[in-house]
Protein backbone atom coordinates (compact mmCIF):
# COMPACT_ATOMS: atom_id res chain seq x y z
CA UNK A 1 0.00 0.00 0.00
CA UNK A 2 2.73 2.63 1.10
CA UNK A 3 5.10 0.92 -1.58
CA UNK A 4 2.66 1.72 -4.10
CA UNK A 5 1.81 5.19 -3.25
CA UNK A 6 5.82 5.59 -2.99
CA UNK A 7 6.07 4.36 -6.40
CA UNK A 8 3.27 6.23 -7.77
CA UNK A 9 5.68 9.76 -6.23
CA UNK A 10 8.46 8.65 -7.82
CA UNK A 11 6.88 8.12 -11.11
CA UNK A 12 5.20 11.16 -10.76
CA UNK A 13 8.92 12.61 -9.98
CA UNK A 14 10.37 11.26 -12.67
CA UNK A 15 7.72 12.54 -15.29
CA UNK A 16 8.43 15.76 -13.50
CA UNK A 17 11.75 15.55 -14.19
CA UNK A 18 11.48 15.10 -17.88
CA UNK A 19 9.02 17.17 -18.35
CA UNK A 20 11.18 20.12 -17.20
CA UNK A 21 14.35 18.43 -19.43
CA UNK A 22 12.30 18.77 -22.34
CA UNK A 23 10.53 22.42 -21.68
CA UNK A 24 14.43 23.69 -21.13
CA UNK A 25 15.34 21.60 -24.31
CA UNK A 26 12.62 23.71 -26.30
CA UNK A 27 14.19 26.79 -24.70
CA UNK A 28 17.35 25.47 -25.86
CA UNK A 29 16.60 24.59 -29.13
CA UNK A 30 14.87 27.63 -29.87
CA UNK A 31 16.77 30.35 -28.87
CA UNK A 32 20.07 29.42 -27.76
CA UNK A 33 21.41 26.77 -30.18
CA UNK A 34 20.67 28.34 -33.71
CA UNK A 35 18.94 32.11 -33.57
CA UNK A 36 18.22 33.40 -37.24
CA UNK A 37 17.62 37.21 -37.06
CA UNK A 38 17.15 38.10 -40.55
CA UNK A 39 14.76 35.46 -41.51
CA UNK A 40 12.60 35.71 -37.99
CA UNK A 41 11.73 39.54 -38.25
CA UNK A 42 8.76 39.67 -40.15
CA UNK A 43 7.19 36.57 -38.42
CA UNK A 44 8.02 38.36 -35.17
CA UNK A 45 6.35 41.64 -35.70
CA UNK A 46 3.47 39.59 -36.54
CA UNK A 47 3.59 38.06 -32.99
CA UNK A 48 3.79 41.23 -31.40
CA UNK A 49 0.99 41.83 -32.89
CA UNK A 50 -0.54 38.94 -31.93
CA UNK A 51 0.97 38.79 -28.66
CA UNK A 52 1.15 42.31 -27.32
CA UNK A 53 -1.28 44.86 -29.48
CA UNK A 54 -3.66 42.41 -29.13
CA UNK A 55 -3.13 42.28 -25.17
CA UNK A 56 -3.19 45.67 -25.29
CA UNK A 57 -7.51 46.71 -24.71
CA UNK A 58 -7.41 44.45 -22.01
CA UNK A 59 -4.15 45.85 -20.58
CA UNK A 60 -5.14 49.75 -20.53
CA UNK A 61 -8.56 48.98 -19.46
CA UNK A 62 -7.90 47.04 -16.24
CA UNK A 63 -4.76 49.47 -15.54
CA UNK A 64 -7.77 52.44 -15.68
CA UNK A 65 -9.54 50.87 -13.43
CA UNK A 66 -6.83 49.18 -10.51
CA UNK A 67 -5.57 53.02 -10.89
CA UNK A 68 -9.06 54.29 -9.85
CA UNK A 69 -9.31 51.96 -7.24
CA UNK A 70 -6.26 52.18 -5.83
CA UNK A 71 -6.86 55.95 -5.99
CA UNK A 72 -10.02 56.35 -4.25
CA UNK A 73 -9.27 53.55 -1.27
CA UNK A 74 -5.72 54.85 -0.79
CA UNK A 75 -7.61 58.41 -0.21
CA UNK A 76 -10.05 56.63 2.28
CA UNK A 77 -7.40 55.25 4.51
CA UNK A 78 -5.44 58.58 4.55
CA UNK A 79 -7.34 61.18 4.78
CA UNK A 80 -7.96 59.49 8.40
CA UNK A 81 -4.53 60.68 8.83
CA UNK A 82 -4.89 63.97 7.30
CA UNK A 83 -1.68 62.90 4.89
CA UNK A 84 -4.07 62.53 1.78
CA UNK A 85 -1.51 64.51 -0.48
CA UNK A 86 0.26 61.44 0.04
CA UNK A 87 -2.02 59.11 -2.41
CA UNK A 88 0.27 59.88 -5.67
CA UNK A 89 3.13 58.47 -3.69
CA UNK A 90 1.23 55.62 -2.80
CA UNK A 91 -0.86 54.79 -5.88
CA UNK A 92 2.84 55.03 -7.72
CA UNK A 93 5.09 52.95 -5.79
CA UNK A 94 2.43 50.35 -5.76
CA UNK A 95 1.85 50.49 -9.27
CA UNK A 96 5.32 50.13 -9.61
CA UNK A 97 6.75 47.64 -7.62
CA UNK A 98 4.00 45.11 -7.37
CA UNK A 99 0.65 45.44 -9.00
CA UNK A 100 1.80 46.32 -12.84
CA UNK A 101 4.22 43.71 -13.10
CA UNK A 102 2.08 41.41 -11.17
CA UNK A 103 -1.87 42.02 -12.91
CA UNK A 104 0.05 42.63 -16.18
CA UNK A 105 1.47 38.97 -16.04
CA UNK A 106 -1.64 37.61 -14.64
CA UNK A 107 -3.64 39.08 -17.72
CA UNK A 108 -0.96 38.25 -20.11
CA UNK A 109 -1.41 34.83 -19.01
CA UNK A 110 -4.97 34.84 -19.50
CA UNK A 111 -5.10 36.68 -22.92
CA UNK A 112 -1.88 35.42 -24.99
CA UNK A 113 -0.76 32.94 -22.84
CA UNK A 114 -3.59 30.60 -23.54
CA UNK A 115 -3.59 31.31 -26.78
CA UNK A 116 -0.48 30.47 -27.79
CA UNK A 117 -0.57 27.55 -25.94
CA UNK A 118 -4.02 26.72 -27.99
CA UNK A 119 -2.73 27.82 -31.55
CA UNK A 120 0.83 25.88 -30.85
CA UNK A 121 -1.60 22.65 -29.67
CA UNK A 122 -3.82 22.66 -32.67
CA UNK A 123 -0.71 23.09 -35.42
CA UNK A 124 0.29 19.85 -33.44
CA UNK A 125 -2.67 18.22 -33.59
CA UNK A 126 -3.34 19.05 -37.14
CA UNK A 127 -0.37 17.92 -38.28
CA UNK A 128 1.29 20.92 -39.20
CA UNK A 129 4.02 20.80 -37.25
CA UNK A 130 5.12 18.06 -38.61
CA UNK A 131 4.71 19.22 -42.09
CA UNK A 132 6.70 21.99 -41.48
CA UNK A 133 9.23 19.63 -40.25
CA UNK A 134 9.30 17.46 -43.33
CA UNK A 135 9.29 20.39 -45.82
CA UNK A 136 12.45 20.51 -43.76
CA UNK A 137 11.86 23.88 -42.00
CA UNK A 138 12.76 23.46 -37.71
CA UNK A 139 9.06 24.40 -36.20
CA UNK A 140 11.36 25.66 -32.89
CA UNK A 141 12.62 28.01 -34.85
CA UNK A 142 9.91 29.05 -37.10
CA UNK A 143 6.96 28.83 -34.73
CA UNK A 144 8.64 28.80 -31.33
CA UNK A 145 11.17 31.33 -31.32
CA UNK A 146 9.18 34.43 -32.64
CA UNK A 147 6.69 33.73 -30.02
CA UNK A 148 9.11 33.02 -27.64
CA UNK A 149 10.64 36.69 -29.04
CA UNK A 150 7.63 38.23 -28.76
CA UNK A 151 6.54 37.36 -25.30
CA UNK A 152 9.42 38.67 -23.35
CA UNK A 153 9.05 42.56 -25.56
CA UNK A 154 5.77 42.82 -25.00
CA UNK A 155 5.71 42.02 -21.21
CA UNK A 156 7.70 44.52 -20.05
CA UNK A 157 6.35 47.13 -22.29
CA UNK A 158 2.49 46.02 -21.33
CA UNK A 159 3.75 45.97 -17.69
CA UNK A 160 4.83 50.27 -18.54
CA UNK A 161 1.68 50.95 -20.19
CA UNK A 162 -0.30 49.41 -17.29
CA UNK A 163 1.60 51.59 -14.70
CA UNK A 164 0.95 54.74 -16.51
CA UNK A 165 -2.45 54.42 -17.16
CA UNK A 166 -2.89 53.20 -13.35
CA UNK A 167 -1.19 56.50 -12.25
CA UNK A 168 -3.70 58.19 -14.57
CA UNK A 169 -6.71 56.77 -13.50
CA UNK A 170 -5.68 57.48 -10.06
CA UNK A 171 -5.33 60.65 -10.71
CA UNK A 172 -8.88 61.01 -12.28
CA UNK A 173 -9.83 60.22 -9.02
CA UNK A 174 -7.64 61.32 -6.45
CA UNK A 175 -7.19 65.09 -7.99
CA UNK A 176 -10.39 65.71 -10.58
CA UNK A 177 -13.06 63.29 -8.12
CA UNK A 178 -11.81 63.77 -4.71
CA UNK A 179 -10.25 67.44 -5.26
CA UNK A 180 -6.68 66.74 -4.05
CA UNK A 181 -4.15 69.12 -5.47
CA UNK A 182 -2.56 68.23 -8.77
CA UNK A 183 0.63 69.83 -7.60
CA UNK A 184 0.22 67.93 -4.28
CA UNK A 185 -0.55 65.02 -6.00
CA UNK A 186 2.32 64.92 -8.56
CA UNK A 187 5.25 66.11 -6.59
CA UNK A 188 4.70 63.72 -3.81
CA UNK A 189 4.78 60.89 -6.35
CA UNK A 190 7.76 62.77 -8.14
CA UNK A 191 9.55 63.07 -5.19
CA UNK A 192 9.14 59.56 -3.65
CA UNK A 193 9.92 57.65 -6.98
CA UNK A 194 13.72 56.56 -7.21
CA UNK A 195 14.22 55.40 -10.47
CA UNK A 196 16.41 52.17 -10.13
CA UNK A 197 14.83 51.05 -6.69
CA UNK A 198 11.40 51.27 -8.17
CA UNK A 199 11.12 51.38 -11.42
CA UNK A 200 14.05 49.74 -13.02
CA UNK A 201 12.97 46.86 -10.19
CA UNK A 202 9.46 46.78 -11.82
CA UNK A 203 10.75 46.17 -15.22
CA UNK A 204 12.85 43.74 -13.78
CA UNK A 205 9.38 41.92 -12.39
CA UNK A 206 8.33 42.31 -15.84
CA UNK A 207 11.33 40.72 -17.77
CA UNK A 208 11.14 37.69 -15.42
CA UNK A 209 7.48 37.21 -15.35
CA UNK A 210 6.59 37.88 -19.55
CA UNK A 211 10.10 35.00 -19.57
CA UNK A 212 8.01 32.56 -17.61
CA UNK A 213 5.00 33.17 -18.29
CA UNK A 214 5.70 32.84 -22.19
CA UNK A 215 8.04 30.10 -21.79
CA UNK A 216 5.24 28.15 -20.21
CA UNK A 217 2.32 28.71 -22.59
CA UNK A 218 4.56 27.93 -25.60
CA UNK A 219 5.90 24.49 -23.72
CA UNK A 220 2.33 23.44 -22.93
CA UNK A 221 1.31 23.96 -26.59
CA UNK A 222 4.58 21.97 -27.82
CA UNK A 223 4.02 18.71 -25.51
CA UNK A 224 0.20 18.87 -25.45
CA UNK A 225 -1.47 15.74 -26.28
CA UNK A 226 -2.75 16.39 -29.69
CA UNK A 227 -6.79 15.79 -29.40
CA UNK A 228 -9.31 18.67 -28.58
CA UNK A 229 -9.09 17.10 -24.95
CA UNK A 230 -5.69 17.35 -24.82
CA UNK A 231 -5.57 20.91 -26.11
CA UNK A 232 -7.98 22.23 -23.65
CA UNK A 233 -5.98 20.75 -21.11
CA UNK A 234 -2.92 22.52 -22.25
CA UNK A 235 -4.55 25.39 -22.03
CA UNK A 236 -6.08 24.95 -18.84
CA UNK A 237 -2.78 24.36 -17.52
CA UNK A 238 -0.96 27.28 -18.61
CA UNK A 239 -2.82 29.59 -17.09
CA UNK A 240 -2.67 27.70 -13.43
CA UNK A 241 1.14 27.15 -13.61
CA UNK A 242 1.83 30.68 -15.36
CA UNK A 243 -0.01 32.76 -12.60
CA UNK A 244 1.52 30.44 -9.67
CA UNK A 245 4.86 30.58 -11.16
CA UNK A 246 4.05 34.57 -11.47
CA UNK A 247 3.14 34.94 -8.05
CA UNK A 248 5.98 32.91 -6.39
CA UNK A 249 8.56 34.61 -8.11
CA UNK A 250 7.20 37.51 -7.35
CA UNK A 251 7.90 36.82 -3.58
CA UNK A 252 10.98 35.63 -4.37
CA UNK A 253 12.00 39.01 -6.58
CA UNK A 254 10.71 41.26 -3.74
CA UNK A 255 12.62 39.61 -0.84
CA UNK A 256 15.60 40.12 -3.57
CA UNK A 257 15.04 43.29 -4.35
CA UNK A 258 13.69 45.06 -1.39
CA UNK A 259 14.36 42.60 1.82
CA UNK A 260 17.27 43.95 2.75
CA UNK A 261 15.71 47.07 4.83
CA UNK B 1 -0.67 8.90 -71.24
CA UNK B 2 -1.15 6.68 -68.62
CA UNK B 3 -2.62 3.71 -70.84
CA UNK B 4 -0.80 0.63 -69.79
CA UNK B 5 1.52 -0.88 -72.28
CA UNK B 6 4.03 -3.74 -71.75
CA UNK B 7 6.60 -1.91 -73.13
CA UNK B 8 5.70 1.39 -70.32
CA UNK B 9 6.13 -1.35 -67.29
CA UNK B 10 9.37 -2.63 -68.82
CA UNK B 11 10.54 0.94 -67.72
CA UNK B 12 13.91 2.50 -68.28
CA UNK B 13 14.43 1.70 -64.61
CA UNK B 14 15.08 -1.74 -63.60
CA UNK B 15 13.53 -2.13 -59.75
CA UNK B 16 17.16 -3.19 -58.09
CA UNK B 17 18.47 0.50 -58.40
CA UNK B 18 16.98 0.71 -54.43
CA UNK B 19 16.26 4.57 -53.17
CA UNK B 20 15.82 3.35 -49.34
CA UNK B 21 16.25 0.40 -47.82
CA UNK B 22 14.56 -0.87 -44.26
CA UNK B 23 16.62 -3.38 -42.54
CA UNK B 24 15.53 -5.18 -39.56
CA UNK B 25 13.70 -2.56 -37.90
CA UNK B 26 11.61 -2.68 -35.10
CA UNK B 27 8.95 -0.47 -33.66
CA UNK B 28 7.23 -0.28 -30.32
CA UNK B 29 4.36 2.43 -29.66
CA UNK B 30 3.37 2.26 -25.68
CA UNK B 31 2.96 -1.69 -25.41
CA UNK B 32 1.98 -2.24 -29.04
CA UNK B 33 4.68 -3.47 -31.18
CA UNK B 34 3.89 -1.93 -34.63
CA UNK B 35 6.47 -3.13 -36.61
CA UNK B 36 8.50 -6.71 -36.51
CA UNK B 37 11.83 -7.55 -37.80
CA UNK B 38 10.61 -5.76 -40.89
CA UNK B 39 12.85 -5.49 -44.19
CA UNK B 40 11.41 -4.01 -47.47
CA UNK B 41 13.36 -2.25 -50.63
CA UNK B 42 11.93 1.23 -52.47
CA UNK B 43 12.94 1.30 -56.01
CA UNK B 44 14.24 4.17 -57.04
CA UNK B 45 12.00 6.01 -59.78
CA UNK B 46 9.18 3.58 -59.60
CA UNK B 47 6.05 3.92 -57.82
CA UNK B 48 6.18 1.48 -54.52
CA UNK B 49 2.77 0.89 -53.08
CA UNK B 50 2.16 0.06 -48.97
CA UNK B 51 -1.10 -1.51 -48.85
CA UNK B 52 -2.47 -3.49 -45.35
CA UNK B 53 -5.64 -3.00 -43.24
CA UNK B 54 -6.22 0.30 -41.05
CA UNK B 55 -3.74 0.42 -37.95
CA UNK B 56 -0.99 -1.47 -38.84
CA UNK B 57 1.33 1.40 -39.17
CA UNK B 58 1.25 2.22 -42.54
CA UNK B 59 1.47 6.21 -41.33
CA UNK B 60 3.91 5.26 -39.39
CA UNK B 61 6.34 3.84 -42.04
CA UNK B 62 6.71 6.91 -43.88
CA UNK B 63 6.70 8.44 -40.43
CA UNK B 64 10.19 6.64 -40.06
CA UNK B 65 10.90 6.94 -43.32
CA UNK B 66 11.30 10.86 -43.27
CA UNK B 67 12.62 10.15 -39.95
CA UNK B 68 9.88 12.06 -37.40
CA UNK B 69 9.74 9.04 -35.86
CA UNK B 70 13.17 6.54 -34.92
CA UNK B 71 12.93 2.70 -34.66
CA UNK B 72 13.84 0.97 -31.33
CA UNK B 73 16.47 -0.94 -33.55
CA UNK B 74 17.29 -1.57 -37.31
CA UNK B 75 18.21 0.74 -39.86
CA UNK B 76 16.47 2.86 -42.56
CA UNK B 77 19.04 4.07 -45.28
CA UNK B 78 18.27 6.70 -48.09
CA UNK B 79 21.08 6.11 -50.58
CA UNK B 80 23.15 4.80 -47.48
CA UNK B 81 22.41 7.02 -45.08
CA UNK B 82 21.15 6.02 -41.98
CA UNK B 83 17.94 8.00 -41.21
CA UNK B 84 17.65 7.41 -37.69
CA UNK B 85 21.37 8.08 -36.71
CA UNK B 86 21.17 11.57 -38.54
CA UNK B 87 21.62 14.92 -36.59
CA UNK B 88 18.90 17.44 -36.55
CA UNK B 89 20.58 19.18 -39.49
CA UNK B 90 21.52 16.25 -41.61
CA UNK B 91 17.92 15.09 -40.87
CA UNK B 92 17.06 18.76 -42.25
CA UNK B 93 19.05 18.88 -45.23
CA UNK B 94 17.85 15.22 -46.34
CA UNK B 95 14.24 16.54 -46.02
CA UNK B 96 14.27 18.50 -48.78
CA UNK B 97 14.56 15.74 -51.08
CA UNK B 98 11.33 14.38 -49.80
CA UNK B 99 7.86 15.62 -50.25
CA UNK B 100 5.41 14.21 -48.09
CA UNK B 101 1.50 14.01 -48.19
CA UNK B 102 -0.19 13.84 -44.74
CA UNK B 103 -3.30 11.57 -44.08
CA UNK B 104 -4.61 14.52 -42.68
CA UNK B 105 -3.38 17.32 -45.06
CA UNK B 106 -2.04 19.34 -42.69
CA UNK B 107 -2.23 22.76 -44.54
CA UNK B 108 -0.78 25.68 -42.49
CA UNK B 109 -3.86 27.49 -41.43
CA UNK B 110 -2.89 31.01 -41.25
CA UNK B 111 -1.95 31.23 -44.93
CA UNK B 112 -3.95 30.76 -48.09
CA UNK B 113 -3.78 28.22 -51.01
CA UNK B 114 -1.28 29.90 -52.74
CA UNK B 115 0.78 30.60 -49.72
CA UNK B 116 0.98 26.93 -48.74
CA UNK B 117 2.35 25.72 -52.29
CA UNK B 118 4.88 28.21 -52.69
CA UNK B 119 5.97 27.96 -49.17
CA UNK B 120 8.55 24.97 -49.55
CA UNK B 121 9.72 27.04 -52.84
CA UNK B 122 10.01 30.11 -50.65
CA UNK B 123 12.34 28.45 -47.77
CA UNK B 124 14.53 26.48 -50.20
CA UNK B 125 15.35 28.70 -52.75
CA UNK B 126 15.96 32.47 -54.17
CA UNK B 127 13.71 32.48 -56.81
CA UNK B 128 12.43 35.64 -58.14
CA UNK B 129 7.88 35.98 -56.86
CA UNK B 130 7.19 35.81 -60.31
CA UNK B 131 8.84 32.27 -60.80
CA UNK B 132 7.44 31.14 -57.84
CA UNK B 133 3.92 32.33 -59.04
CA UNK B 134 4.27 30.51 -62.36
CA UNK B 135 5.40 27.30 -60.34
CA UNK B 136 2.65 27.39 -57.93
CA UNK B 137 0.11 28.22 -60.60
CA UNK B 138 1.09 25.38 -62.41
CA UNK B 139 1.03 22.92 -59.67
CA UNK B 140 -2.43 24.14 -58.88
CA UNK B 141 -3.18 23.97 -62.02
CA UNK B 142 -2.24 19.70 -62.32
CA UNK B 143 -4.35 19.16 -59.44
CA UNK B 144 -7.17 21.21 -60.80
CA UNK B 145 -7.37 23.91 -58.11
CA UNK B 146 -5.71 27.10 -60.10
CA UNK B 147 -9.01 29.18 -59.43
CA UNK B 148 -8.51 28.43 -55.77
CA UNK B 149 -5.44 30.50 -54.60
CA UNK B 150 -7.54 32.95 -52.60
CA UNK B 151 -9.02 30.85 -50.69
CA UNK B 152 -8.03 30.04 -47.03
CA UNK B 153 -7.34 26.01 -45.70
CA UNK B 154 -11.11 26.33 -43.85
CA UNK B 155 -12.68 27.17 -46.68
CA UNK B 156 -11.78 24.32 -48.82
CA UNK B 157 -13.66 20.36 -48.84
CA UNK B 158 -11.62 17.77 -47.81
CA UNK B 159 -10.91 16.81 -50.79
CA UNK B 160 -10.01 19.82 -52.27
CA UNK B 161 -7.79 20.28 -49.65
CA UNK B 162 -5.57 17.54 -50.20
CA UNK B 163 -5.09 18.11 -53.47
CA UNK B 164 -3.77 21.38 -52.14
CA UNK B 165 -1.46 19.07 -49.62
CA UNK B 166 -0.62 17.07 -52.91
CA UNK B 167 0.46 20.13 -54.32
CA UNK B 168 2.42 21.57 -51.78
CA UNK B 169 4.45 17.90 -51.12
CA UNK B 170 5.29 18.03 -55.04
CA UNK B 171 6.35 22.03 -55.24
CA UNK B 172 9.53 21.40 -55.51
CA UNK B 173 9.81 18.64 -57.42
CA UNK B 174 11.45 16.25 -54.34
CA UNK B 175 13.36 12.89 -55.59
CA UNK B 176 11.10 10.93 -53.11
CA UNK B 177 7.54 11.72 -52.86
CA UNK B 178 5.59 9.62 -50.45
CA UNK B 179 1.40 9.96 -50.28
CA UNK B 180 -0.14 8.92 -47.33
CA UNK B 181 -4.01 7.61 -49.02
CA UNK B 182 -4.03 10.43 -51.60
CA UNK B 183 -7.66 9.44 -53.08
CA UNK B 184 -9.44 9.31 -49.86
CA UNK B 185 -12.33 11.88 -50.59
CA UNK B 186 -11.65 12.14 -54.11
CA UNK B 187 -14.26 11.83 -56.56
CA UNK B 188 -14.14 9.95 -59.29
CA UNK B 189 -13.18 12.00 -62.08
CA UNK B 190 -10.19 13.70 -59.72
CA UNK B 191 -9.51 10.58 -58.52
CA UNK B 192 -8.61 9.47 -62.14
CA UNK B 193 -6.80 12.95 -62.48
CA UNK B 194 -4.72 12.58 -59.50
CA UNK B 195 -3.86 8.74 -60.43
CA UNK B 196 -2.25 10.02 -63.84
CA UNK B 197 -1.11 12.89 -61.91
CA UNK B 198 1.35 10.92 -59.76
CA UNK B 199 1.84 8.34 -62.84
CA UNK B 200 3.12 11.29 -64.78
CA UNK B 201 5.07 13.29 -62.44
CA UNK B 202 6.90 9.77 -61.28
CA UNK B 203 7.53 9.12 -65.59
CA UNK B 204 8.36 12.75 -66.49
CA UNK B 205 10.86 13.74 -63.53
CA UNK B 206 11.81 10.26 -62.05
CA UNK B 207 10.35 11.22 -59.26
CA UNK B 208 10.24 8.18 -56.34
CA UNK B 209 6.80 7.45 -55.19
CA UNK B 210 5.53 5.64 -52.10
CA UNK B 211 1.85 5.93 -52.00
CA UNK B 212 -0.23 4.27 -48.92
CA UNK B 213 -3.71 3.53 -50.52
CA UNK B 214 -6.71 1.53 -49.31
CA UNK B 215 -8.11 1.85 -53.15
CA UNK B 216 -6.47 -1.20 -54.73
CA UNK B 217 -7.56 -1.04 -58.23
CA UNK B 218 -6.07 2.38 -58.65
CA UNK B 219 -3.01 1.50 -56.73
CA UNK B 220 -2.63 -1.70 -58.39
CA UNK B 221 -2.88 0.10 -61.49
CA UNK B 222 -0.19 2.43 -61.15
CA UNK B 223 2.35 0.84 -58.65
CA UNK B 224 5.36 -0.76 -60.04
CA UNK B 225 5.76 -2.72 -56.62
CA UNK B 226 3.55 -3.42 -53.73
CA UNK B 227 4.37 -4.00 -50.36
CA UNK B 228 1.08 -5.83 -48.17
CA UNK B 229 1.79 -5.21 -44.08
CA UNK B 230 -0.24 -6.60 -41.31
CA UNK B 231 0.87 -7.57 -37.97
CA UNK B 232 4.01 -5.92 -38.25
CA UNK B 233 5.02 -8.02 -41.49
CA UNK B 234 5.24 -7.98 -44.91
CA UNK B 235 2.63 -10.61 -45.89
CA UNK B 236 3.50 -10.28 -49.28
CA UNK B 237 5.23 -8.47 -51.62
CA UNK B 238 5.83 -7.80 -55.61
CA UNK B 239 4.50 -6.21 -59.04
CA UNK B 240 0.63 -6.01 -59.22
CA UNK B 241 1.13 -9.27 -61.64
CA UNK B 242 2.45 -11.09 -59.23
CA UNK B 243 0.03 -10.07 -56.82
CA UNK B 244 -3.04 -10.90 -58.62
CA UNK B 245 -1.81 -14.24 -58.97
CA UNK B 246 -0.96 -14.65 -55.63
CA UNK B 247 -3.41 -17.67 -54.12
CA UNK B 248 -1.81 -16.99 -50.69
CA UNK B 249 -5.75 -16.69 -48.71
CA UNK B 250 -4.30 -13.10 -47.05
CA UNK B 251 -3.67 -12.01 -50.27
CA UNK B 252 -6.72 -12.79 -51.89
CA UNK B 253 -8.65 -11.64 -48.85
CA UNK B 254 -7.49 -8.23 -49.47
CA UNK B 255 -6.64 -8.19 -52.81
CA UNK B 256 -10.59 -8.59 -53.40
CA UNK B 257 -11.66 -6.86 -50.38
CA UNK B 258 -13.70 -9.30 -48.54
CA UNK B 259 -14.28 -8.86 -44.80
CA UNK B 260 -13.78 -12.16 -43.84
CA UNK B 261 -10.98 -14.01 -44.20
CA UNK B 262 -7.14 -14.56 -41.89
CA UNK B 263 -6.37 -10.62 -42.24
CA UNK B 264 -7.77 -9.04 -38.84
CA UNK B 265 -10.20 -6.56 -39.71
CA UNK B 266 -10.38 -5.46 -35.70
CA UNK B 267 -7.96 -4.43 -33.62
CA UNK B 268 -6.43 -6.59 -31.41
CA UNK B 269 -9.23 -7.52 -28.53
CA UNK B 270 -10.34 -10.34 -26.88
CA UNK B 271 -13.37 -12.58 -28.00
CA UNK B 272 -16.19 -10.45 -28.61
CA UNK B 273 -18.45 -12.80 -26.55
CA UNK B 274 -15.97 -12.79 -24.14
CA UNK B 275 -16.01 -9.75 -23.30
CA UNK B 276 -19.51 -9.02 -23.11
CA UNK B 277 -19.48 -12.11 -21.16
CA UNK B 278 -17.68 -10.02 -18.58
CA UNK B 279 -19.60 -6.86 -18.44
CA UNK B 280 -22.49 -9.30 -16.73
CA UNK B 281 -25.16 -8.68 -18.93
CA UNK B 282 -25.18 -11.95 -20.86
CA UNK B 283 -24.51 -13.65 -17.25
N1 LIG C 1 0.71 8.89 -31.40
C1 LIG C 1 0.48 7.59 -31.21
N2 LIG C 1 0.67 7.05 -29.99
C2 LIG C 1 0.46 5.74 -29.77
N3 LIG C 1 0.05 4.88 -30.70
C3 LIG C 1 -0.15 5.35 -31.94
C4 LIG C 1 0.04 6.73 -32.25
N4 LIG C 1 -0.23 6.90 -33.56
C5 LIG C 1 -0.58 5.69 -34.03
N5 LIG C 1 -0.54 4.75 -33.07
C6 LIG C 1 -0.83 3.33 -33.23
O1 LIG C 1 0.01 2.86 -34.24
C7 LIG C 1 -0.68 1.95 -35.06
C8 LIG C 1 -0.42 2.27 -36.50
O2 LIG C 1 -0.92 3.57 -36.79
P1 LIG C 1 -0.87 4.15 -38.25
O3 LIG C 1 -1.45 5.52 -38.19
O4 LIG C 1 0.50 4.00 -38.78
O5 LIG C 1 -1.85 3.18 -39.04
P2 LIG C 1 -2.21 3.17 -40.58
O6 LIG C 1 -1.73 1.86 -41.11
O7 LIG C 1 -1.73 4.40 -41.22
O8 LIG C 1 -3.79 3.14 -40.54
P3 LIG C 1 -4.84 3.90 -41.50
O9 LIG C 1 -4.92 3.09 -42.73
O10 LIG C 1 -6.11 3.85 -40.72
O11 LIG C 1 -4.33 5.28 -41.70
C9 LIG C 1 -2.14 2.01 -34.67
O12 LIG C 1 -2.47 0.79 -34.10
C10 LIG C 1 -2.25 3.10 -33.66
O13 LIG C 1 -3.04 2.63 -32.60
MG1 LIG D 1 -2.56 6.07 -41.96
Amino acid sequence: MILDKLQRLGHRGLSRCAAFGRSGQILFQSIVARPAPVMMFPLLIKQIYFVGVLSLVIIVVSGAFIGMVLGLQGYTILVDYGSEQAVGQMVALSLLRELAPVVTALLFAGRAGSALTAEIGLMKATEQLASLEMIGVDPYRRIIAPRLYAGFICMPLLSMIFAVVGIWGAALVAVDWLGIHSGAYWANMQQAVDFREDVLNGLIKAVVFGFIVTWIAVYQGYDCVPTSEGISQATTRTVVYASLAVLGFDFVLTALMFGDL
Amino acid sequence: MGQDTPIDKAAVMPLDDIIVEIRNMTFTRGTRQIFDDISLKIPRGRITAIMGPSGTGKTTLLKLIGGQLNPDSGQILLDDQNIPTLNRRDLFIVRERMGMLFQSGALFTDMNVFDNVAFPIRVHTDLPEEMIRDVVLMKLQAVGLRGATALMPSELSGGMARRVALARAISLDPDIVMYDEPFTGQDPIAMGVLVNLIKKLNQALGHTSIIVSHDIQETLSIADYIYVLSDGKVIAEGTPEVLKQQDSEQVRQFVDGLPDGPVPFHYPAPQLMEELMEGGVFK
